[in-house]
């Protein structure tokens, strides 16, 4: 059967940045836009698509289209073995595209959802990419079969060959290619058993390596257009304050500068010929900013709010069970605990930036995004056009975090920049300093625990107040149910994807919503990050108190939650908790569930004399349910660990004067090479649901090690980061 | 008019002197692969080699340079990416998103230079670059597989 023709036009061009002066050039595969490609001599590939998923050429070349972004999670390479499973391709000539946003609009969303956040980039699509790759296979095999003449049952496929059984004919996919895009595909088809799986589970090499090593990848900040000006910004350091004035006559005549601009309400830019010329006029431009209402908060203020929120009378609800209140009234032993966990900026190693080209009746813009429709959207807005005039393309990331997902910032900023010099684009870059104190930084909150305890160490009662700052009210309001904000009880809900490790005979978890004016937003781990430390430093806090062994008082609360206690018994077991730990070493261990996955720690720290830290080991357990590519899981384990622990050790981004303090990475320092603990990573998927993996392990890095700081040292540490304590034992 | 010699190539570059060597690399030069980060020397994003040694050009002017001092960035370090740390890198899929890749691999090769079988501690202590995705205990793996590589290529 036939189909009418659907093909997208794919633009892919070698542009030649000759240098000055000196010879070199460095061929760049970039999407150039409609608007520059008529110029540059378009030419696109003349296979038509197999489907959305899956186009073929004529030398066999697999394309898959992804619509995900990498931004170094693998999920780029781990999409394509899930298409590439049910394909029957042959991997080795498989490539991948970025579908774009504007593409998936005129088509429908044909390729899904954009978004790349909370770890949702494989579990949330599996399944209608798979159907994908399975169709277009069915569509090749049935085009081959046309062409032989011959049923297509007869025939069998592997490796992107097709055999006719009987006769022992084969011909490849990119023969067939052509004739398969006509066909209509079929209306139902089955996916693989996951036994028969030959792709999906293998530690296969990334896809998107290569370049990376040679300085080839071109990431947002790399990219170069014909004509292009470059530009750098400044907002107003204080959160809601507005650009007041700023004297442009003063850097007009510097080198280089073109144009000094207002942004917005609230910040200034300068656009030159180079980016450094940009930044140096603007360093030099006198600007004032009518700070606003915030120019008086500072972190002891947040504090203060955080603090009433504590024990104010209402709260949201997140998970109920019994009546915590009452049992604790009850309890032979009553423990109590308030923690603190500061804001953190995501501090990506590509700082936020955008290019654009406005026109009066069209906008393209080129970013690193980790939602290519969010951007698109933020780029429409702001170009004052409708979306259908607009295009993202998508430009690889340093980094996102989250902090390029549900924030558009740098887009709406860099439209608003090209509005104001049409038909020029302008590459929007921020110095470190804006990323620094703009950032959508990690909530803060605090949490009051109070637990009670039977004669015989038994866990009678919980209750845990947060207070503190909703991701939701600022990002999403529209997501709040009755005003509350579910994901701030993430690992405490009653159940789903972050549902409680745990079965308390009576549980209460609260949420007094504080929100002071620092914006806060997703960041990896979401609200994982403080409220693991919380319940998990807390419940070793109870074990101490009941006189019980850390492993054995989880145990006895975790017989309703199989997979949870599997992994926790799997690092016990492989770290040999039973048994002593080498002199002066001390363990901790974590549970949790988060994104879906069920992950666990088991940390390895000892503390010296002076109190320095040294974490030497962490065995990490994780369950996604099925493992897509266990190598790629590993490297997000031990990613998840350095992204955790360096919060922990370092993480804080504290407030004066209604700004961030901190500016760079001399004061917002990284862990480095030679604090990175060895991590062994045991992935052990179970099967039957598709868990997360970018995010679930951040979970557990800093509990397990603040649980074994406590055991070496007898310190329970309850205010972040480490660096403002003193280690030394108690 | 600064005069340099990079990846083995006399460059006249038009600019301001006091442009640090990162943006004349990035932008007269169109040598992205060495990248800005923190642009105060901390990170070593930008890390390239003066003279085989390893150095943070975000905070050299380039009016601090001569023809005479060699220059090599991520894209001269090999013709065809089969420096032993390339290989390394590729074999045990190091990278990540990969920004801040250019810089740690320009730091071990200034490393290997003066030490070519550096032990964990000699890591320790070198290797001071950033990497927000945390690939480190890869990093360190990718070092010590480099230098069987090249041990191979010796013998």
């Amino acid at each position: 059967m036939k189909k009418e023709q659907v093909n997208i036009s794919r633009r892919e061009f070698l542009i030649s940045t000759t240098t000055v002066g000196a010879g070199f050039a460095l061929g760049l595969y970039i999407p150039l836009g409609s608007s520059l490609a008529m110029a540059a001599g378009e030419t696109s590939s003349a296979a038509p698509e197999v489907n959305a998923w899956v186009v073929i050429e004529p030398d066999d070349t697999v394309i898959i289209r992804i619509a995900r972004s990498e931004m170094g999670q693998g999920t780029l390479t781990g999409l394509a073995q899930l298409v590439a499973e049910e394909l029957e391709c042959d991997w080795s000539r498989v490539r991948t595209e970025y579908p774009t946003p504007g593409q998936s609009l005129s088509r429908k969303r044909i390729w899904g959802s954009f978004s790349t956040g909370g770890s949702h980039g494989i579990r949330g699509s599996h399944q209608y990419v798979r159907k994908g790759g399975a169709l277009a296979r069915e569509m090749l095999i049935e085009a081959a079969a046309d062409k032989w003449g011959v049923p297509k049952a007869e025939c069998s496929v592997a490796a992107s060959v097709i055999t006719h059984k009987p006769t022992g004919r084969t011909t490849t996919y990119g023969k067939v290619a052509a004739a398969a895009a006509e066909m209509i595909p079929p209306f139902e088809v089955e996916l693989k058993d996951p036994k028969d799986w030959k792709l999906i589970g293998k530690p296969i090499k990334r896809l998107d390596t290569v370049d990376k090593l040679t300085g080839k990848q071109i990431f947002g900040a790399d990219l170069q257009l014909p004509g292009m000006l470059n530009a750098a910004i400044k907002a107003c350091p204080v959160f809601g304050g507005t650009l007041a004035s700023f004297d442009g006559a003063k850097v007009s005549k510097l080198p280089g500068v073109r144009a000094i601009v207002a942004v917005e309400d609230n910040a200034v830019a300068v656009v030159a010929d180079t980016w450094w010329q940009a930044k140096t006029a603007l360093d030099a431009l006198p600007v004032t900013w009518n700070k606003g209402a915030n120019a008086n908060v500072s972190s002891a203020s947040i504090a203060k709010m955080l603090d009433e929120g504590l024990t104010a009378k209402q709260a949201f609800v997140g998970n109920q069970v019994g009546d915590a209140k009452a049992a604790l009234k009850d309890t032979v032993k009553k423990v109590e605990a308030t923690y603190a966990y500061p804001f953190q900026n995501h501090a990506t190693m590509e700082p936020m930036n955008a290019t654009a080209l406005w026109n009066k009746d069209r906008c393209e813009v080129w970013c690193p995004t980790q939602n290519g429709e969010a951007a698109l959207e933020a780029a429409a807005e702001a170009a004052g056009l409708p979306p259908s005039q607009c295009e993202v393309y998508k430009i690889h990331l340093g980094g996102g975090f989250g902090r390029r997902g549900a924030f558009h910032d740098f887009v709406t900023q860099a439209v608003s920049i090209a509005k104001q010099m049409p038909g020029t684009p302008v590459k929007l870059l921020w110095t470190r300093e804006e990323d620094m104190q703009h950032g959508h930084y990690h909530p803060i909150t605090k949490a009051k625990m109070v637990g009670g305890l039977d004669d015989k160490g038994n866990l009678l009662g919980l209750h845990i107040r947060i207070s503190g700052q909703s991701i939701l009210a600022s990002v999403r309001p529209e997501g709040l149910q009755n005003g509350a904000d579910m994901i701030a009880f993430q690992c405490m809900l009653p159940g789903g994807d972050h549902a409680i490790s745990y079965t308390v005979p009576n549980l209460l978890v609260e949420h007094a919503m504080r929100n002071p004016p620092v914006p806060p937003g997703f960041w990896r781990g979401v609200n994982i990050n403080q409220n693991a430390i919380y319940m998990e430093c807390f419940i070793d806090e109870l074990a101490h108190a009941a006189g019980k062994d850390p492993l054995e008082f989880r145990r006895k609360l975790m017989a309703g939650h199989p997979k949870s206690l599997a992994v926790l018994n799997a690092v016990a077991e492989r770290a040999g908790w039973s048994k002593p730990a080498p002199k002066g070493v001390y363990r901790g261990l974590a549970v949790c569930k988060a994104f879906a996955s069920y992950v666990a720690a088991c940390a390895e720290v000892s503390v010296d004399n002076n109190g320095k830290l040294t974490i030497h080991r962490i065995v990490a357990a994780t369950d996604p349910g099925y493992a897509v590519n266990p190598q790629q899981i590993e490297a997000q384990v031990e990613g998840s660990f350095f992204y955790g622990l360096s919060a922990l050790l370092y993480g804080e981004c504290t407030i004066k004067g209604g700004s961030v303090e901190q500016q760079n990475f001399h004061n917002y320092p990284s862990m480095l090479i030679a604090e990175m603990p060895k991590v062994e990573v045991i992935v052990m998927p179970s099967g039957g649901f598709w868990g997360g993996i970018g995010e679930p392990t951040i979970a557990v890095a800093a509990p397990a090690v603040l649980n074994a700081i406590f055991a070496a040292t007898g310190k329970r540490i309850r205010e972040f980061p480490l660096k403002n304590t003193d280690l030394r034992s108690a | 008019m600064a005069k340099l010699s990079i990846n083995g190539k006399r460059v006249d570059v038009d600019v301001d002197g006091s442009t640090p060597l990162l943006w004349v690399l990035r932008e007269q030069l169109g040598l992205t692969g060495t990248k800005y980060s923190c642009g105060i020397g901390i990170c070593g994003a930008c890390t390239v080699h003066i003279d085989g040694t390893a150095a943070r050009s975000c905070i050299i002017p380039v009016s601090s340079l001569n023809t005479k001092q060699e220059i090599t960035t991520i894209e001269g370090l090999s013709v065809d990416g089969s420096h032993p740390l390339q290989q390394a890198w590729l074999e045990l899929d190091v990278p990540q998103c990969g920004y801040c890749q250019p810089g740690m691999i320009m730091s071990v090769a200034a490393l290997l230079k003066g030490n070519p079988d550096p032990s964990d501690a000699d890591i320790d202590s070198s290797i001071t670059n950033i990497c927000r995705c945390g690939t480190f205990n890869r990093v360190r793996r990718g070092i010590h597989l480099a230098v069987d590589i090249s041990k191979r290529g010796r013998s």
